[in-house]
């Protein structure tokens, strides 16, 4: 490719992420100019939403980043939680998805088991959870592990099952030993699918996560259900809104990884 | 010369019973350590099995294949092959010159040696410089001579090839098959190529194994007796490039030259020219022979 | 059919390896009711007439719930995934609005909508509108030109060769996307019942289980039937799927 067809598309690209913000900035006016109209109190003015996530979450000292207490005691933590049950299960759901689907016959037994478990909503489990686990930390990570594990098994058993033909010839011929076969062949040719899957299943650790603090009491799921209860509409708009922040963050950072591990890859489209 | 293959009495079906489909039935040949050989047959006669066989990728079913002088059973270390399908043969996660470091990864060969000799053998196919390139980026025929660079940076004894040009476009494939004449004598290697193209064969080769419709079985064995210095025009253009090209196209077109309890020709003598079928006026009837070939 | 079998004796697996942790002792059966006390309570809710208005008021809700997401994201992934400067102006909007949780959103919507069934459909539809949207835009976004191409030199126009190439090449895609959101949507219903309290449903069922003094029993026996009743929509989907798109070959390509 040209120098100057690759600055084309770069200037193309700018573009576009700059019309797509002026989009979005359009869409919190809109919000201002009928919440203004409507008058409601479960629809504040953006302004106000705005002014109270100020308030909340940039109020702290400079040295901070003018992060608030807030955002140590309610927003990191909470973070930590989904992210590190996150990690837990792909390790999880990896190690098991390459072993199901490098076997000739697990995934005919094991296949229905997961897609039943897989259905079953998480959410009905925090009753078991609670009284296995306790209220607290433990049964918030244990119901992110078991919603977010089962994408990416399924999705590395694909993975593992995708490798073609004449690959698995080519390393034979080039007498790859049977210890170096998963690490360099089988992994990185699943690569592309595991990283969808890990990409579903952070979607469903923020889900997730807020359900399981809704439940325990905790988190950015406990203010959100206070501010409901105590009828604090801007504040609880603040935290709602705050996920929407968090998921993208969190989705752009998996991408941009993405990027980086699959950059061999021909065609990287942009994934909306 | 030493024998470098010897294959004898090879058969492998498919599937048990009644089912049984027979890919290739008792064949037999051997090649000379430094020879190029091509074998030739119509699409579907089990070209691919054979090449597997040999290469270890699939157990026989019957029979054996000694490389010099080892029976092969697994893919044998000092063997490298060649697929026709480059793209899906390529590692799409490692760069180039990973790629063709990548049989060098567990044998005894340090880090910098690695590098080196990749660096040397993308050299030789024409292709320094795209080391730190991805395998899609590259046209097609670059891409096939990374594996090619592949296949012989551990300076494998005997090179197989599967269809190897059938991919690339007619420019691209004159290149490489003079690159892989080069090669070969360069390196004094091995090289067994199967094809389905008759001139491919015979420009290629210093000899042509010709194979009958499925279950495989040689019905002659030539000697490319062409000059060995070769041109992609004028040999192309030579009256005994144009004879040879006909014998092989009427050998595929009536394999039944081989009459039954005949032996088997590829055991026969293999002097110059022909060993098995009567010439008649080749340059005659060499275009009508190739259309035939070729419909 | 043997691989049915085989799929059922791993689901049986599962739900003897359950039965012996707890009669053994592994798991304590005051954390988790053994199988065959769920089994027991899960047939006799079968008979139990009150049991099953819940559940037919969830499928009910889910079927709504469903209809409306596709009626919604079909139509919008068409117009966005055909108009390629319209879906670079929506990408911020959309990669903002789908990471919050439907859940999120339930207090908002039980001050606004109540707790009622409109609450459980209007929150099931957010959830499951993504999955359509996004594989619709990706199917004709990914369509390739040349078959596109194709069909103007047959001399097909605009409107023709999207009705005639760019729907059927899409069909797939879109199908795989309803199959998704049909998973989620279920789950969404279900998880608004328990968490908004709502009159009727199976949620709500789960929920008196846990608040009735922990009725494990009556718990898992909800949960286990809503994750059958999930199991079953989706391979029905993934079976009519098949049935409907031999020519494809979309699995390969589920919703992320």
């Amino acid at each position: 490719m040209s120098a100057t067809t690759l600055a084309g598309k770069r200037t193309r690209i700018l573009g576009s992420a700059v019309v797509t913000w002026l989009v979005f900035a359009a869409a919190l006016l809109l919000w201002e100019l009928i919440a203004i109209g409507a008058d409601s109190v479960y629809f504040p003015r953006m302004t106000a939403i705005l002014g109270t996530a100020v308030d909340l979450l940039l109020s702290g000292p400079a040295w901070r980043l003018m992060l608030s207490d807030a955002v140590f005691e309610i927003v990191l933590p909470s973070l930590a939680t989904a992210l590190g049950a996150w990690a837990a299960s792909a390790v999880l759901g990896i190690a098991l998805g390459t072993a199901l689907g490098r076997s000739d016959w697990a995934m005919d037994y094991c296949g229905t088991l997961i897609s039943f478990l897989r259905s079953v909503p998480p959410v009905t489990l925090m009753p078991a959870f609670m009284v296995i686990f306790g209220i607290g930390v433990e049964m918030e990570i244990a119901a992110i592990v078991f919603s977010t594990l089962w994408p990416i098994v399924l999705n590395t058993v694909d993975g593992v099952r995708s490798v073609d033909e004449v690959k698995i010839d080519t390393a034979r011929s080039l007498g790859t030993p049977r210890r170096y076969w998963i690490g360099m062949i089988v992994l990185p040719a699943a690569m592309p699918k595991i990283f969808a899957g890990l990409r579903l299943s952070l979607s469903i650790a923020i889900l997730l996560m807020v359900v399981a603090e809704i439940v325990s009491g905790s988190g950015i799921g406990l203010q959100l259900s206070t501010t409901q209860s105590t009828v604090q509409y801007t504040e609880m708009w603040v935290w709602v809104l705050l996920l929407g922040v968090l998921g993208y963050a969190l989705n752009s950072a998996l991408l941009a990884v993405e990027r980086l591990v699959l950059g061999w890859q021909p065609t990287r489209g942009d994934d909306a | 010369m030493p024998t470098m293959l010897e294959v004898s009495g090879l058969t492998h079906q498919y599937g048990q019973g009644e089912r049984a489909h027979v890919a290739v039935r008792d064949l037999a040949f051997t090649i000379e350590s430094g020879q190029l050989a091509c074998i030739v047959g119509p699409s579907g006669c089990g070209k691919s099995t054979l090449l597997r066989c040999i290469s270890g990728l699939i157990p026989a079913t019957g029979g054996s294949v000694r490389l010099h002088g080892d029976e092969v059973s697994g893919v044998p270390g000092d063997l490298a092959v060649v697929f026709q399908d480059y793209s899906r043969s390529l590692f799409p996660w490692l760069t180039v010159a990973k790629n063709v470091e990548f049989p060098l990864r567990w044998q005894k060969v340090s880090k910098a040696e690695r590098s080196q000799r990749a660096a040397e053998v993308l050299e030789s196919v024409g292709l320094s410089g795209v080391g730190k390139k991805y395998p899609w980026q590259l046209s097609g025929g670059m891409q096939q001579r990374v594996s090619i660079a592949r296949a012989l940076v551990s300076r494998p004894a005997l090179l197989l090839m599967d269809e190897p040009f059938a991919s690339v476009d007619a420019q691209t494939r004159g290149e490489l098959e003079d690159l892989t004449r080069r090669v070969q004598r360069d390196l004094g290697s091995t090289i067994l190529l199967v094809t389905h193209d008759i001139d491919e064969s015979v420009y290629l080769a210093d000899r042509v194994l010709v194979l009958s419709k499925s279950p495989a079985s040689i019905v002659a064995d030539l000697t490319i007796d062409l000059p060995a210095e070769r041109n992609q025009i004028t040999t192309r253009e030579s009256e005994r490039f144009v004879s040879l090209r006909g014998e092989v196209a009427r050998l595929l077109q009536s394999p039944q030259v081989q009459r039954p309890g005949e032996p088997d020709p590829a055991t026969a003598e293999s002097g110059p020219g022909t060993t098995t079928v009567e010439t008649g006026d080749t340059a005659g009837t060499a275009d009508t022979a190739e259309a035939a070939a070729r419909s | 059919m043997l691989k049915f079998a085989k799929g059922l004796t791993g689901l049986l697996g599962f739900f003897l390896l359950w039965e012996i942790t707890v009669q053994a002792g592994v798991l304590p059966d005051y954390w988790v009711p053994p199988a065959s006390e769920v089994t027991t309570t899960f047939v006799s809710l079968l008979g139990d007439a009150e049991f099953l208005r819940g559940v037919v008021a969830t499928l009910l809700a889910w079927l709504i719930a469903l209809g409306v997401a596709i009626g919604i994201g079909v139509p919008a992934g068409l117009v966005l995934g055909s108009v390629p400067a319209l879906q670079s102006a929506a990408r911020a909007l959309i990669e903002f609005l789908r990471p919050i949780p439907a859940v999120a959103l339930i207090p908002l919507v039980m001050v606004t909508i109540g707790s009622g069934p409109d609450a459980k459909i209007t929150l099931a539809v957010y959830a499951a509108v993504w999955p359509i949207l996004f594989n619709t835009i990706y199917a004709f976004g990914e369509i390739d030109p040349v078959l596109l191409d194709s069909a103007r030199a047959t001399g097909a126009n605009r409107r023709q060769s999207l009705t005639w190439v760019a729907l059927p090449h899409a069909a797939p895609f879109i199908f795989t996307g309803i199959r998704v959101a049909a998973s989620i949507a279920l789950i969404a219903v279900i998880s608004v019942e328990y968490v908004a309290a709502s009159e009727i449903g199976l949620g709500r069922y789960i929920l008196e289980g846990g608040m009735n003094n922990g009725h494990l029993d009556q718990v898992m026996a909800g949960t286990v039937l809503a994750g059958l009743a999930g199991w079953a929509i989706n391979s029905a989907l993934v079976g009519s799927g098949r049935r409907l798109f031999r020519w494809a070959d979309t699995e390969e390509r589920a919703a992320r």
